[in-house]
C-alpha cells in the first residue's frame, strides 16, 4: 500500500437498492475515477438519481430504502458502523436539479458550511478570506464582490446554480455530485456551468447525471449507461458514444429510448 | 379574423357577474363587521373614558370601571400563552421536523386535529376535573389558564406545524447536504423562516383567550372581586379573577338597573383588548416578513 492518492473515489460492489418493494437498482457495480467527470445518463426513472443519492446517504431519510451491497468512498465502506453522516456529508458533496442557495445573504451561504462544523466563533478575516477564495474559485467573485450582503435567491439562476457549487468548496470536499445540474438553466448557464466543471476537474471528483448527450459529450471523461436500475456499459465518453458495446447502449444514444 | 363569437361573448358576461358576485362577497364580510364596531362604540361613548379601564366596579357592578376584569383578563390570557405557547411550538417542531411517520406520530396528529375541535365548554369540565379538583389547585388564575392553555394548545400546533411545513424542503436538503444536524437546520434555517407564521398563530389565540367564558367560569373566575387599582401585580395566581367576558356576561344577565351603555363599554373594552393584540400581530409579521431573505 502507498499513500497516493486512490485511483477510485468511489467503488460499488453488488448494489441494490429497494423503494418498499420497488427494486430501484439492481447490483450495480462500478468504480469512479479519482479526479474525472464521469457521467451518467440514461431514460428518465432508471435510477440515476437514487444512485447519486446513495453515496452521501440520503436517501435512508425515507423509512422504506433497503440498501444491499456495498459501498466505498476513498477505499472507506460507508455503510461502517463508525462512519459519521455528517463527516461524509462533509466529504461528498450534493448540487442540486433547481439551484437551492439558502435563504440568506451570499456570504452567509458560503460560510454556513464552516459556520455548522466550527466548534467555536469563526473569525471574520478567516471567512472574509475563505468567500473571496471560493467565489474566485467558481468565477463569481468580480460579479458579487460588491453585494456579499445581498440576498442569495435574489440572483439570476445560473449565478445560484454556481453559488451551490461555490458553497461546497470551503469544506473541501472530495467528490461532487451533480443531479442534471444544467435543467433549469439556459444555454449560455449550461455552458458557464459545464466550463466550471472543467476548471473543478482534478481537484474533485466529479460525477454528474444528465440526460442532455450532448452534455455528456462535451463535458465527461467516462460515461455510465444505466437502464432500469442496471448498470448497462461504462467506459471512456468517446467510446461510449462512438463504439458502443452493448446494443441498448446504441439504441438509447441513437435515440430510441426517451 | 378576430371578431368576437357569441361563446366570447357569453364567456366574457361570465367573467364580468362572476367578478361582481365575489366583490360583493368581500364587501359583506367587511360591512357587518364595521357595523358591530360603529354601533358598539355609538352605545358605549357615554361610559367610554381612561377612568372607566383603571376603576373598579362599584356600587352592585353598576357604576365605576372595569379595571379588575381588565386585569383578570390579561392575566389569563399572558399565563395562559406562557404555558400552551412553548409547549405548543415545541411539539409541533417534534412532529413537523424529527418525528417519522409512523403509527404513533398518526395518533398524535389526529388527536390534534379533534382536541381543535373540542367545545371550550368540554375543556372547562375537564379543567374543572382535572386542575381545580384533582391537582388541589381551587379555583384560581393557574387552574383557568392551564384550562385555557389546554384548549389553545391543538390550535397552535397546528397553525405551527403549518408555518413550519410552508418552509421549503430544499432548503433543508441543502442544510443536510453540508452535514447540517437536523437542529441545526431548525436553529438557523427552518424556524427564521417561520417565525412570523408561528407568532401571528399564536397571538391570533389572544381573541379566542380573552373570548371565551366557558373554560374559566368554573376553574378560575368570579362575579365581583376588588383590587387595588393602578397595580399590575395586583392579582396572586391562586386567587380567583374577573375577565371582561364573563363581567360581560354577569352584567348584561345578572345585574338589574345597570346604566344602558354599560355593557356596550365592556365589549368595547374586550373588542380593542383583542384587535390591539391582533394589530401588533399583523405589524409583527410586516416586520419579521421584511427582513425575510426569500
Ligand atoms: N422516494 C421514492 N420513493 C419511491 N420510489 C421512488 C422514489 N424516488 C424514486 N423512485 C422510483 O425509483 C425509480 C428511479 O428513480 P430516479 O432515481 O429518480 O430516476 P432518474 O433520476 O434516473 O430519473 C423510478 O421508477 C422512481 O419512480
Ligand atoms: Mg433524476
Amino acid at each position: 500500500m502507498t499513500d497516493a492518492a486512490p485511483a477510485l473515489s468511489i467503488e460499488t460492489q453488488d448494489l441494490s437498492l429497494w423503494y418498499g418493494k420497488f427494486q430501484a437498482l439492481k447490483n450495480v457495480s462500478m468504480g469512479i475515477k479519482n479526479g474525472l467527470i464521469t457521467s451518467l445518463i440514461g431514460p428518465s426513472g432508471c435510477g440515476k438519481t437514487t444512485l447519486l443519492r446513495c453515496f452521501n446517504r440520503v436517501n435512508e431519510r425515507y423509512g422504506y430504502v433497503t440498501t444491499k451491497g456495498e459501498i466505498r468512498i476513498l477505499q472507506k465502506n460507508i455503510y461502517d458502523p463508525d462512519i459519521s453522516l455528517i463527516e461524509l456529508r462533509k466529504s461528498v458533496g450534493m448540487v442540486f436539479q433547481r439551484p437551492n442557495p439558502l435563504p440568506l445573504s451570499i456570504y452567509e451561504n458560503i460560510v454556513f458550511g464552516l459556520r455548522i462544523h466550527a466548534e467555536g466563533k469563526l473569525g471574520k478575516g478567516h471567512t472574509d478570506e475563505v468567500v473571496e477564495k471560493s467565489l474566485r474559485e467558481v468565477g463569481l467573485w468580480d460579479d458579487l464582490k460588491d453585494r456579499l450582503k445581498g440576498r442569495a435567491t435574489g440572483l439570476q439562476l445560473e449565478q445560484q446554480q454556481k453559488l451551490c457549487i461555490a458553497r461546497l468548496l470551503p469544506l473541501k470536499p472530495e467528490v461532487i455530485l451533480m443531479d442534471e445540474p444544467c435543467s433549469a438553466l439556459d444555454v449560455e448557464g449550461t455552458r458557464a456551468i459545464e466550463e466550471l466543471m472543467w476548471e473543478l476537474r482534478g481537484r474533485y471528483t466529479i460525477l454528474i447525471v444528465t440526460h442532455n448527450m450532448a452534455q455528456a459529450r462535451r463535458s465527461s471523461d467516462e460515461s455510465i449507461f444505466m437502464l432500469m436500475g442496471e448498470l448497462i456499459e461504462h467506459s471512456r465518453t468517446e467510446d461510449l458514444f462512438l463504439n458502443p458495446v452493448d446494443p441498448r447502449t446504441a439504441e438509447y444514444i441513437e435515440g430510441r429510448y426517451g | 379574423m378576430f371578431t368576437q363569437t357569441p361563446l366570447v361573448r357569453r364567456k366574457q358576461r361570465n367573467e364580468i357577474i362572476a367578478k361582481w358576485i365575489f366583490g360583493a362577497m368581500a364587501v359583506a364580510m367587511v360591512v357587518p363587521l364595521l357595523l358591530i364596531i360603529f354601533h358598539l362604540v355609538s352605545r358605549a361613548w357615554p361610559l367610554l373614558s381612561w377612568d372607566f379601564l383603571v376603576t373598579n366596579p362599584v356600587g352592585g357592578m353598576r357604576r365605576g370601571g372595569v379595571w379588575s376584569a381588565f386585569l383578570g383578563t390579561i392575566y389569563l390570557v399572558v399565563m395562559s400563552l406562557c404555558i400552551s405557547a412553548p409547549i405548543g411550538v415545541l411539539a409541533a417542531v417534534y412532529l413537523n421536523e424529527y418525528a417519522r411517520d409512523s403509527w404513533f406520530t398518526r395518533i398524535i396528529n389526529l388527536a390534534v386535529v379533534n382536541l381543535a375541535g373540542v367545545p371550550s365548554i368540554v375543556h372547562a369540565l375537564f379543567g374543572l376535573g382535572a386542575f381545580v379538583i384533582f391537582a388541589g389547585m381551587g379555583r384560581s388564575i393557574l387552574a383557568a389558564s392551564l384550562t385555557l392553555a389546554i384548549m389553545t394548545l391543538p390550535v397552535i400546533i397546528a397553525s405551527t406545524k403549518e408555518s413550519l411545513a410552508a418552509v421549503p424542503v430544499s432548503f433543508r436538503e441543502a442544510c443536510w447536504n453540508v452535514g447540517a444536524s437536523r437542529w441545526q437546520t431548525i436553529r438557523r434555517i427552518v424556524l427564521p423562516n417561520s417565525i412570523s407564521g408561528i407568532l401571528t398563530g399564536v397571538i391570533l389565540q389572544v381573541s379566542r383567550t380573552a373570548g371565551e367564558t366557558a373554560p374559566i367560569m368554573f376553574t378560575g373566575a368570579v362575579f365581583f372581586k376588588k383590587i387595588p387599582e393602578g397595580d399590575l401585580f395586583a392579582y396572586n395566581l391562586r386567587d380567583q379573577c374577573m375577565a371582561l367576558s364573563m363581567h360581560l356576561y354577569t352584567v348584561t344577565t345578572q345585574v338589574t338597573n345597570a346604566p344602558e351603555a354599560l355593557p356596550y363599554a365592556i365589549a368595547v373594552i374586550l373588542l380593542a383588548t383583542v384587535l390591539f393584540a391582533n394589530a401588533l400581530s399583523i405589524s409583527l409579521r410586516v416586520y419579521l416578513r421584511s427582513r425575510k431573505k426569500w
